[in-house]
Order: C-alpha cells, then structure tokens, then sequence
C-alpha cells in the first residue's frame, strides 16, 4: 500500500475494486466500513455484489476482464469535464498527452458497451473520484489476477495521478496483501529478479556488494523463473528440482491437471511444510517445519510495516525452524551457513537492504515500523511518494482495454471467477483443522444468480457438474444474491472440488499472474 | 483567555475542546472505573458507574458523556460517588446470575466461599470468567455485598448452539459494549437491543441464533462483554486457575498484520485476543480466523519427522538421512543439468529471516535465480 490501514477512514473517497474486503481482509474492512459511518462516500466496483456493496455509495458492476475500459472511462470524464490536477501532472508527472488521447475514445456510452457500467453511474464516480479532497483506491486480486492483470494496476495509478491523489494521507493506490507475509517475501528478495528491497539480480554492484557479504562468488546476472514458468518447463520436461517451502501449490495453482503432470515430471521434489497437503504427498523427501506460533522473527505487512512475530509454544515433535532446516542443506553442500538465532538473520538482512536498514528488533518491539526506514534515527515511511516517486516523475501509461484470454461461447457459456471465503484461508491445510471454521464453511460451492438457477432447473444443494476445457469438478449449487446473472463464483479452498482443475493457466505477459479471476464454464446436473 | 484546564482529584490537567472527563482522566492515568465505555464508540450512559462529582453541581455526572469544561473540579471517589456506585453496582449483580460475590468478604473461608458459590449457582461449574470479570472486580472494589439479594431467573437460555460463542443471558449485565463493537467498530450490524423492559434482550436479527443470523464470528463481542455474558466455548473450559502466559505476536493469516495475544496454557493456545486498542493497524480487533482459527497449532496431524520417498511410499526418516539426501540430490543436479534447471519457491507464509534464508540458498548455494513464491496465487 502506498498509504497505511489507519489512513484509510481519514480518506474522502474511497474506492474499491477487485477486493471482497470483508471476506478477505475483515478487520481492513472496518475501516472502510467505519469511513462510510462517518458520512465518507464508498463506491464498490465489482463483478460480484459482495458484502461491502450494501455498505456502499454505489455498487458499479463490471463484467469481469473489463476494468481498464471503465478505469479509462472515469479518466475520459474527469479530463472531458476539466477536473483532473493540473498541478500534480504539471510537477509530478510525464506523458500525460499519450494518456489523453488513449482515452479519448472512451466515452461513458463505448465504455458501458464493454463494461455493462452504466453511463451515468461512471460519471458520477468519476465525478466523486476526481472532486474528493482525497480519495483512496483499495485493490486486491480481482484486479492483478487477469491477462492484463499489470496493465489494470497501471491503468489505477494513472487514475489517481491524473486526480493528485497520491502522497498525501487520505489517498494512494493501496494493493491489499492475501497472506500474512507476502510483502516481506518480496521484499526479502524471494523473486526471480531482484535481492532484498527490489535491488536488481542483473545489477553488477549489487550482485558484488551479495557476492562480497554472502562469501561466494560466480552469482546469476540473469533473472531467473518465476513460478508459474516454473511448472511449465518442468511440464516440458526441462526442469529438474523444485524444493517447495510452505505453500501447496497442488490446490492453488492454475489448470491443476497440467500442474500436477509438470510436477510428476521432476527428478527430484522436496517439501517443507506443517501439514501432509496435495503437495507433500507428491514429494520425494517431506521436511517438518514449524508454523507462525513457534518462531520468532518479523512479517511485513500490506502496508509495509515490518512488525515482531513470537515463540508462544513448543514445537511438536522433530521439527525445525524453516531457516534452520535451509542453512543445514547449505551446509551438507559445502556451503557454511549457520546463525544462533533469527535475530542474528534480521541484522544481516538490514546490512544488505537499506529499506529495512533503520529497522531493529528492540524499535519495533512494541510498534512495527513502515519501510522505508533508512536509518535508526528514522521514523519510517507511512506514505510513499509524497515529494516525489521512486523513478521521479509518475509515468503516465496509455492502456487499450483487452479482452481475457477466454470468454464464454456456446459451449461454455458462463464465466467462473474464483476466490476465497471469511471462514477459510487459501488451501485451507490450516484453517480445516478447526471445527467452527468448518461448520460454518464445509465444503465447497458453485455459488449461482436464481435466474441462472432457474433456467437450469436446479437450486440450492442441487450436486452439479462444473467444467472447463481443463477439467472438471463435482460440486453443490448455492443460488445467492451475491452472484450475477452468467458470472459464476467457486472458491478454490477446496482441494475435493479444487476450482483451480477448470482455471485457466494464461499469463499476464509481464507478471506472470495467472487470469484466475475469468475462464469460461459450464455447468450441468451432477451425475453423483 | 482559555486555558483549557480541569481540575480531577486534585490534580491540574489540560484538555482538548470536546474531550470528556472520562477521556482526559484515562489520558492521565486516573481511574474512573465503567462497565459500558467502548473506545472510539459513541457513549451511552447504560452502566452508570462512571460517574463523577464536580464540585458545585448538585447530580452526579457520568464522566464518559460529559465534556470537559474550563475550570471544572471534579471528585472520582468522593463519598457521593462511592455510595452511587454501589447502589449502580448493586443493581447489576442483582439483575442477573451474579452470585460470585455471595461471599462476606472474610478471605479465610475461601472453601466454603466456592461450595457457596457452586451452590447458588446451580450448575457444576463456577461462571467461567470468574476472575476475570469486571462486575466480579468492581464488586469487591466497592465491598458490594449480595448476600440475601433476591436471585433473579433469567428468561431466556443460554445459547450453546453457535461455533465459538457461547451466549449466556443470565449474566448479561445490559452494558452494550458488544453491540457497539459490532457496529461502531467492527460494522458487521448483526446485534442489537432487541424488545422493552423486562424483556430487553441483545438479539441478532429475527432473535435468531448467532450461527442462523448476519454475525461472521469476528468475536469483538466476546472481547469487549465484560461479564460472563459471552464466552468462547473453548477457552478457559478447564484449569483456569493454573498459570496463564500471554504473548503478542503477529496475526499469520492475511497481510493486515494484526497484533494479538496468545493466551497459552500448558504449551497450548487456549485463547487469542486482538493486542491494544491504542495499537495498529488493527486496535484490538480481530476476525474469525485470527481469533479462532488456532486449533491447526496444536493439531495432532502436524508433520513431525522427516519422510522420505521409498518404492513410490513415503516413510518416516531420520534429519541427518532426509538432510543428507536432499543436499546430495540438489549437488548431483546442479552438476549434471545445471543450476538453472532447479528451483525454489519460498512462501508467503514464514517470516522475513525464513524468507531471506531461502533466497540467500537459492542464490549463492543452488546459483540460480529461480525462486519465486506464492504472491500471484
């Protein structure tokens, strides 16, 4: 997030997209809601008319795979009625002109031919968005997990730059994290191309500076693979190893049947986990790791606050700490890698990540701090960007809408978007345990409009058959007010009915983010 | 010229326009005991026990709906307000099953106190928050005596029927915290007070039960209830009177980062609560997951030993052999097919320490760039 949680109710506006917040992000979620409370206006643009829509201004309801058509509407708007900032774009901005005449031709009227968004609803939050002192763009997964997935996160900052609503309280374009760490994962460098705090693998003096601190030489320049390439080359056969830490990929990734073959294809598969899942059942060696509540050490948040995590209980068992377990490899390749303790970790990780070199155990013992905390002196960073950004200038990109990479037909004739539920969390390994979570979410769902109910002849608890070109799975009908005629929901909790079997594995070209969010289905009585 | 200053027990104090007694009292570190205050909620007076005396004025006030004022002196504990609070405090452990307090205040006869209890109580188990309840606390704070105050049947049943929360109305002291927190802090609008009178009742819509209404289980409520009123149905079940430790740490579900407490007995959780209400980013809330969804820690299907792979079954192995493998199959590979032809996806899961571990292995041991992890999915 470019600002922090708390600055979210100081906001005007608050606009949200891509995100069930109060499923996904519920104590977030009670600041937009508390926001509303206080008369601040929320609208909610989303394909499903999710929990947050009754709280909302106005619910605007795209079709799926079509957010840079009405992102570029609210833009053709606000510069056609003469409310963009003149100032922020004339200071702090480049290429507004390209921007301009791209969206020129995105008129209210074209833009509800592609989107379903009504003209008048898409002026007035243009309106509302361009007017507001300051207003906030919450996103999550609904806007990166497509095609065009970096191109829709692209086609939000040109929005709030052309408004001047970056870099101060109240605004940004603010990313909601899924999981607990995935902020610090980055930021540790667990990417293809970049060490700690996004410092590039093709940079030579970075590369030396690891090379010198690390004690080893003959590094990779080149980027490596990210994970979804990953499975592909080992599907054609072309990859060798793949040691898995905490994730289960066998329930989460896409077109899982192609998954599962590239996996099987491996000539050697290691998993580190809590729990026997899809994925360690696959493996050839099972390493027991211990979980949040035996370790110590720091996660960083979605709003990039670096904060303490801490040994409440034993650890079963023979299990390791996860680092522990990874410096013992090193060590039995030849490589000497050992630490007293996790804290002896964090001080390196500050040597080499000036993002996180202010940051200590002791100053964030009560309080987490936001990266960028450059020194110790320094109070850390809650808003980004506020005198200018990381490249200098905000770059305006000029963005053409793009269709998914595959939209309904006759034989497939509704659209699955997939996510999850308040009561479970990713693939479940964790949340399944407890028997509450359980009773209030059992199984999986194929969650369905009552007029899509109705025209199948089916309703809810009706067993039916949902499938893709990639699978198939079995799973119960739910009708709900939720769900919008020919737009179906399946959350991918579910690792007997796994949403992702039917998923489409296509990538957005720069990201590598899976189009998770539209493939197309079908659906037919169950044969069970 | 404004000053801004009140006087409380003697001490000068400085307030902020709109500030109430009660806020510039707990801002000081002074004491003003209330049963119904919620933070960052909107007052509603319900427990008078907060109240005040303020010097010249002939009603008490209650401090958490009263605004500071230039040149206010004000008494926290005079023997008007002692005498109010406990004629207040006297109504609420009459009003419900409040026996706890039965005993005379004689701190020898601590057996015959419990059986006392036990037997007033009706049921085989002392009121579950028993020491840790803020009527049972003020009660001894004020000496409020119940014995021979009539015991008043509640009408309505405990709920036993809902996940997590437990819903006993004979203990239900009528406060509103839970119904605030639902709604000003939380916004999950399921509760409400719900008929008149008598019959005033906290009920989630239609008087349906928790599990068959709009609650999503966030359990703010169970926080806040300063009674035995709402209780988790796992905590504090048993041994409640062996050690308890509390330690804060970070929630390990979404990326909000909320701050807790876990409540470990025994080397086991039996509790979480969301940390401060002063804290970010989550002031004490917290949601069903990170409040409840802990049981996997102590799960007896954890991993606990190495396994390894023998005639397509896995068995169980011992460090030094699975480790052993492992290194010696990643050095073979690496030779025989290169380095980028291995990879590692480390996880949004473990910590930052884990996290550069792995890519530190991935980089300078493996040689390759490829590691990635599950940010996209």
């Amino acid at each position: 997030m470019t600002n922090t949680i708390a600055d979210i109710e100081t906001s005007d506006m608050i606009l949200v997209t891509g995100s069930n917040t109060t499923e996904n992000h519920p104590v977030l979620s009670s600041f937009v809601k508390r926001a509303v409370l206080k008369g601040k206006k929320l609208y909610v643009i989303e394909p499903r008319r999710i929990k947050l829509t009754e709280h909302a201004t106005k619910w605007l309801r795209p079709t799926p795979g079509t957010d840079i058509a009405w992102i570029n509407g609210m833009m053709h708007v606000i510069i056609k009625e003469n409310l963009h900032n003149k100032d922020f774009i004339e200071n702090r901005t480049e290429n507004f002109e390209a921007l301009k005449e791209t969206v020129e031709k995105y008129t209210p009227e074209h833009v509800e031919d592609i989107t379903g968004i009504k003209a008048d609803d898409l002026i007035e939050v243009a309106r509302q968005f361009a007017k507001a002192p300051a207003a906030s763009i919450l996103y999550c997964m609904g806007i990166t997990q497509h095609t065009c997935g970096t191109d829709n996160v692209k086609s939000l900052a040109n929005l709030s730059m052309l408004c001047g609503h970056l870099g101060k309280p109240g605004g940004g374009v603010n990313p909601l994290r899924g999981q607990n760490n995935v902020q610090g994962a980055c930021d540790m460098g667990g990417l293809p191309n970049v060490f700690t705090a996004y410092q590039l693998v093709g940079n030579d003096e970075a590369r030396s500076n690891y090379e010198k601190i690390w004690n080893t030489t003959g590094m990779s320049a080149s980027p490596g693979l990210p994970v979804t390439e990953m499975i592909q080359k080992a599907y054609e056969g072309d990859f060798k190893s793949l040691f898995v830490i905490g994730e289960n990929p066998m329930v989460s990734d896409p077109d899982l049947n192609h998954a599962k073959k590239a996996i099987a294809n491996l000539d050697f598969f290691v998993v580190q986990d809590i729990f026997q899942t899809e994925t360690t059942r696959m493996a050839d060696v099972v390493l027991p790791a211990v979980c949040f509540a035996e370790k110590n050490g720091t996660f960083s948040n979605t709003e990039r606050r670096v904060q303490r995590v801490r040994k409440a209980v034993e650890a079963p068992g023979e299990t390791k700490q996860d680092w522990e377990i990874i410096c013992e490899i090193a060590k039995r390749m030849g490589y000497e890698m050992s630490y007293e303790n996790s804290q002896e970790i964090f001080e390196e990780i500050r040597s080499v990540t000036p993002s996180y070199k202010g940051i200590t155990w002791d100053r964030i013992d009560k309080i987490g701090i936001h990266w960028p905390c450059p020194d110790e002196t320094h109070e850390g960073t809650p808003i980004l960007h506020t005198a200018q950004f990381t490249r200098g200038k905000g770059l305006f990109h000029a963005i053409d809408h793009t269709p998914p990479a595959e939209l309904p037909d006759e034989k497939y004739p509704y659209i699955l978007t997939t996510g999850r539920v308040l009561y479970h969390y990713h693939t479940g390994t964790m949340t399944m345990k407890t028997d509450g979570l359980n009773m209030l979410s059992p199984e999986c769902f194929v969650e369905i409009s009552s007029n899509d109910a109705q025209k199948l002849g089916l309703d809810t608890g009706s067993m039916v058959d949902v499938s893709s070109r990639r699978g198939k799975i079995s799973a119960k009908l739910k009708v709900s007010s939720k769900a919008v005629d020919g737009t179906i929901f399946i959350p991918f909790h579910f690792a007997k009915a796994a949403a992702n079997e039917l998923t489409n594995a296509k990538l957005d070209p720069i990201a590598k983010i899976p189009e998770f969010k539209v493939c197309a289905i079908k659906i037919e009585p169950g044969t069970v | 010229m404004e000053h801004n200053i009140i006087v409380i027990n003697e001490n000068e104090l400085t307030f902020e326009p709109g500030e109430t007694i009660l806020e510039v009292a707990q801002r000081n570190k002074i004491d003003i005991p209330t049963l119904c205050h919620l933070k960052n909620t909107i007052p509603t007076t319900t427990c008078r026990i907060c109240l005040v005396e303020i010097k010249g004025e002939a009603d008490l006030v209650e401090s958490c709906a009263t605004k500071a004022e230039q040149d206010y002196i004000i008494f926290t504990e005079s023997s008007k307000v002692v005498k109010a609070r406990q004629k207040n405090i006297s109504k609420l452990l009459a009003s419900g099953n409040h026996n706890c307090a039965i005993r005379d205040f004689d701190t020898n006869d601590w057996t015959s106190f419990q059986l006392d209890v036990l037997k007033n109580d009706g049921k085989e188990d002392l009121c579950p928050v028993w020491g840790d309840c803020e009527l049972q606390d003020l009660a001894y704070r004020y000496q409020v005596k119940t014995l021979g105050m009539p015991l008043n049947g509640c009408k309505y049943e405990t709920e036993r029927v809902n996940p997590f929360i437990i819903r006993d109305f004979s203990r239900c002291i009528l406060c509103g915290k839970c119904v605030k927190a639902c709604r000003e802090i939380q916004v999950n609008n399921a509760i409400e007070f719900g008929y008149t009178g008598e019959d005033l009742k906290i009920i989630a819509k239609d008087d349906a039960a928790l599990k068959d209404s709009d609650c999503v289980f966030c359990g703010e409520c169970i926080q806040v209830c300063p009674v035995g009123a709402l209780i988790p149905d796992k905590a504090f079940r048993d041994g409640r009177f062996t050690d308890t430790k509390k330690i804060r740490t970070t929630c390990s579900f979404c990326g909000v980062g909320c701050q807790m407490d876990l409540f470990v007995q025994d080397n086991k959780i039996i509790k979480i609560d969301g940390a401060d209400t002063d804290l970010p980013p989550n002031n004490a809330a917290l949601c069903v997951k990170g409040r409840f969804g802990y049981e996997f820690v102590a799960s007896p299907e954890r991993l606990t030993k190495p396994l390894i792979k023998k005639d397509g079954k896995q068995v169980e192995a011992s460090w030094d052999e699975a480790l052993n493998l492992v290194a010696q199959k990643f050095s073979s590979i690496k030779e025989q097919f290169g380095p980028d032809s291995m990879g590692v996806l480390t996880s949004a899961r473990i910590t930052n320490e884990d996290n550069y571990i792995a890519q530190k292995f991935t980089r300078a041991v493996l040689k390759t760039n490829n590691i990635d992890h599950c940010a996209r999915l």
